[in-house]
């Protein structure tokens, strides 16, 4: 579901075309908003040529979707600031943060691990709530909150750790940051090439896919029912195989290698999930409606301090998870975790589409964003290149050019207006 | 008679897509001046952008001859050299620096790199005194009205030796004074031989300073006449291509039920809490009734509106609020919608639209807990009712899922109408609905209004143009320095006897 480039046909996300009722639309090419996918399969593709099919091996699949998990959470919660205009540079600190102070709990005082959990998350949610209190209702600029906030909370965490790493994890957590599906049912054979493959998560994979195709199949009924313009044919047909093959083959991968790892099945979860209240929820309307026209949605009467709040507290939290997901991963919870963080999930962000000036952005375009760094690292690490210039070089340059393109091309859509 | 200045022959300019000029013609004699009208998006600024050189020479078809010169611009720079000056309507001044800073931007008054402040200073008095701004040339432009940052930009032209001023809707944003004293002062400008382009959405002031006019319609050119040869009917048929001869739809008011009460209203300012805009302002709205507030700008109109619109502007607001005869409170915007209340801004870019979204989404807004069960937003409902709105209002795109931004102002205005009107209020308030748009467009939101109205909605407009409130409204208040100083049925007001009211109180106080 993660690596699927097409959200499961969301209603009005499509550019305009001419009236329902007269014909199909015309498919009116939006490179703005299928740009990314685009950049996306060119990086994979490139990457598999390059490392001759290792990147697309079932280990390394699962390398790639472990190692950027808690950017990618964070890149949720991100992209969500950046469309209501703000910008969070402490995710990173606050990474850091509630790792220790899970690790202070589950290791230090030996509580049990759901009880750890949730008040992390809440410790998360508090921290959010500190800097959206400032941000929404005090009026200080979200980069000044959040810079104070990237040193405040670092300091936080040294002196929860008392400058020293706290571990090991229990295994619950570092199950869900490392641990896969257990099998249930035992291993298909898939033939001599695959060899065999867990019966469990390739049937959870294609209910995911007939799910996926039943979502797109009855949005669409619905726009026909309302007579609005739909996609040509071809082009949903296209729409719905596409990323069926895309989920099948990532699912059949991972099956053949330890399965599906527990993080991918949070993400899913995530993203599903977020993507409904940005496209379908009135608190993610007003997201982007605060993003857009701040003025604008105070005087259609958006709460707009509150939905600035919340959605600092809902960044503590995923960062809070976030937290969780890396300490648990290296089993350690150390004064350093988290370092830089924040620069990925804001690159994710905005190599995903999002504006700068706020208004615009997706969290599946956020989590691609996140996916193609993923990709560049994963890809240059399994060439050779082990330097982190080598990977900081490329990377900034992806950054720079997918904001050059976004900006170009509302240039270019200004002047044919 | 006098020579010509400036000749534009056969000027084409092609954006993808859409011919915007099609062999355009315009001649310009010295010392005139010299309007263009035409209907939004007739070509009247893509054809001063031709000229002023922001579309280079060379993006465009045809032959431009300024005192008997060929010119071949490459940019704006290359136009003000040769002299001519274009003001755009949107002010491009830098409102945290100083009137003079500002005057000479770009052509700072500097010896080998150090900028003169004393000469900068003293030649920008000089040129204030010219304009007739009386304020200190060291003052910030952010603490001026529009009207006096209007006189600003003129000042900043004539520091550029200007010979040909090209001014875009220049009295667009000013009161009637501001504008009266505006126009003065291009009068003065002509006497100096400088010549003037305007282009004019207000007819009257048309006819009363402009020496010719030239129409464009789509594009083309016309015909241009001497303005003693014309009548606004004339300028207007030659604009939309037709006869109007209503401007103001035919409308017989069913009055009923008191619908909203004023009491003692009194606002005060938000960056000097000690000033009060508005003064123990009383106003009562009844269904089907459609309410005209007349005010010059600064009276504090929208400023009444506003903090009766959830306390949007101003502090310290007191006096009561009484809906169908029931005291309500309404503290934020969101208390406002739910009592009924419906505000649309008279600055729609600003406050009014999110450009950057589609229309149905602009449309849903403000209503969103309408198309919504437990807070998810039904989707298809919304297209449908946005599409419903489309029909219904005329609003002028292939979709309701088009980009609200690239709309024209009359189109942008419908869909803000269509928001407040999805709110299902008893009570809408609409601020200049018809500023900055064509007449024909003008014409339909009038009869929206009257449509409004009928279903039993009281309406209050807000306007600066006091023949649109003599149009269509059935009951007139003025306002003058934040005072009530007048309630006039329509029957009984003049444009004579509405300026007296407006200026009444100030007249009073002064002493």
């Amino acid at each position: 579901m993660t690596a699927a480039p097409s959200s499961t046909g969301v209603v009005g996300k499509a550019p305009a075309g001419p009236k329902a009722d007269t014909a199909p639309r015309k498919v009116n090419f939006d490179l703005k908003q299928s740009g990314i996918y685009i950049a996306f399969a060119i990086t994979i593709l490139v990457f598999t040529v390059l490392t001759e099919g290792v990147l697309l091996s079932p280990q390394n699949l699962s390398n790639i979707i472990v190692q950027q998990s808690y950017i990618l959470v964070l890149a949720i919660g991100m992209v969500l600031i950046i469309i209501a205009g703000h910008i969070d540079l402490s995710v990173g600190s606050v990474v850091a943060a509630a790792g220790a102070f899970a690790a202070v709990m589950m290791v230090n005082w030996d509580l049990p691990w759901p009880v750890a959990v949730i008040a992390t998350l809440v410790f998360g949610a508090i921290i959010g709530a500190w800097q959206g209190y400032w941000v929404a209702y005090f009026g200080i600029p979200a980069f000044i909150v959040t810079l104070a906030g990237m040193l405040l909370f670092r300091a936080v965490t040294y002196w929860i750790l008392g400058n020293q790493g706290i571990g090991p994890f229990p295994d619950e957590i570092r199950t869900l940051a490392n641990g896969f599906i257990p099998g249930f049912l035992g291993n298909i054979g898939l033939g001599e090439t695959l060899g065999g493959a867990d019966l469990f998560s390739v049937i959870v994979g294609l209910l995911v896919v007939a799910g996926m195709t039943f979502a797109q199949y009855r949005s669409r009924a619905a726009r026909i029912r309302y007579s609005q313009a739909v996609d040509p044919t071809w082009l949903f047909l296209a729409k719905v195989i596409v990323p069926a093959v895309i989920v099948m083959f990532l699912v059949v991968q991972l099956a053949r290698f330890r399965n599906v790892p527990w993080v991918l099945v949070l993400l899913a979860v995530l993203v599903v999930g977020y993507t409904l209240v940005t496209d379908k929820a009135v608190f993610g309307r007003q997201i982007y409606a605060v993003g857009g026209n701040l003025q604008a949605a105070t005087l259609s009467g958006v709460k707009v301090k509150s939905v600035v709040f919340w959605l600092f507290v809902n960044m503590g939290v995923l960062s809070a998870l976030a937290g969780l997901i890396f300490a648990g991963r290296l089993n350690l919870a150390g004064p350093t975790a988290g370092n830089s963080f924040e620069l990925d999930a804001i690159a994710a962000a905005f190599i995903g589409g999002a504006a700068v000036q706020g208004g615009v952005g997706r969290v599946v375009g956020a989590i691609t964003g996140g996916l193609i760094m993923a990709v560049i690292n994963n890809g240059m690490g399994l060439m050779g290149a082990t330097k982190p210039q080598q990977v900081m070089l490329v990377k900034g340059l992806v950054l720079l050019g997918a904001v050059a393109f976004d900006v170009w091309s509302k240039r270019r859509a200004a002047g044919a207006k | 008679m006098s020579d010509t200045i400036l000749r534009m022959q056969g000027i084409t300019k092609t954006f993808p897509g859409v011919k915007a000029l099609q062999d355009v013609n315009l001649d310009v004699r010295r010392g005139e001046i010299h309007s263009i009208c035409g209907e939004n998006g007739a070509g009247k600024s893509t054809l001063m952008k031709v000229l002023s050189g922001v579309y280079p020479h060379g993006t465009y078809e045809g032959e431009i001859e300024f005192e008997g010169e060929a010119c071949r611009f490459s940019g704006i720079r290359d136009s003000e050299h040769r002299g001519i000056v274009i003001i755009h309507q949107e002010l491009a001044l830098a409102s945290n620096l100083s009137i003079a800073e500002n005057i000479f931007l770009g052509n700072e008054q500097a010896t080998r790199g150090w900028i003169d402040w004393n000469k900068t200073n003293a030649a920008a008095d000089a040129l204030l005194r010219r304009v007739g701004l009386r304020e200190s040339a060291v003052t910030p432009v952010l603490d001026l009205g529009v009207g006096k940052q209007q006189l600003v930009e003129i000042a900043k032209a004539l520091s550029k030796e200007v010979k040909l001023l090209i001014l875009d809707e220049p009295t667009a944003a000013l009161n009637d004074e501001d504008s009266a004293h505006l126009l003065d002062l291009l009068r003065g400008l002509r006497d100096e031989g400088i010549t003037c382009v305007i282009i004019s959405h207000k007819l009257n002031e048309v006819m009363g300073i402009s020496d010719r006019v030239t129409i464009l319609r789509d594009g083309k050119t016309i015909w241009t006449q001497d303005t003693a040869d014309l009548t606004e009917e004339k300028i207007i048929s030659g604009m939309v291509g037709r006869d109007m001869e209503h401007r103001y739809p035919e409308h017989t008011p069913t009055i009923g039920d008191e619908v909203l009460r004023i009491e003692d209203w009194t606002v005060h300012s938000p960056t000097q809490p000690d000033r009060a805009l508005v003064r123990n302002a009383n106003l009562t709205l009844r269904r089907g009734e459609i309410v005209g507030l007349a005010g010059l700008m600064g009276a504090g109109r929208t400023e009444l509106a506003m903090s009766v619109f959830g306390r949007s502007y101003g502090v310290n607001i007191s006096g009561r609020l009484f809906k169908e005869g029931r005291e309500i409170r309404t503290r934020t915007v969101r208390e406002a919608i739910d009592h009924g209340i419906a505000y649309a801004t008279e600055d729609r870019k600003r406050y009014g639209l999110n450009l950057i979204e589609d229309i149905k989404r602009n449309i849903s807004a403000a209503a969103l807990d309408r198309l919504a069960k437990g807070g998810w937003v039904d989707g298809n409902e919304e297209f449908k009712v946005a599409d419903e709105f489309r029909a219904s209002m005329n609003i002028k795109a292939p979709s309701v899922e088009s980009v609200v931004g690239k709309l024209s102002g009359g189109n942008q205005q419908k869909v803000v109408l269509s928001k407040w009107i999805l709110t299902d209020p008893d009570v809408l308030i609409l601020d200049e609905p018809t500023r900055g748009i064509d007449v024909g467009a003008k014409y339909e939101i009038y009869t929206i209004i009257n449509r409004l109205a009928d279903e039993g909605k009281a309406v209050l407009v807000i306007s600066s143009e006091l023949p649109e409130l003599l149009g269509i409204c059935d009951r007139i208040y003025t306002l003058s320095a934040g005072r009530i100083t007048g309630e006039v049925p329509r029957a009984e007001a003049t444009q004579e006897s509405l300026m007296t009211l407006m200026t009444k109180e100030v007249q009073e106080v002064a002493p």
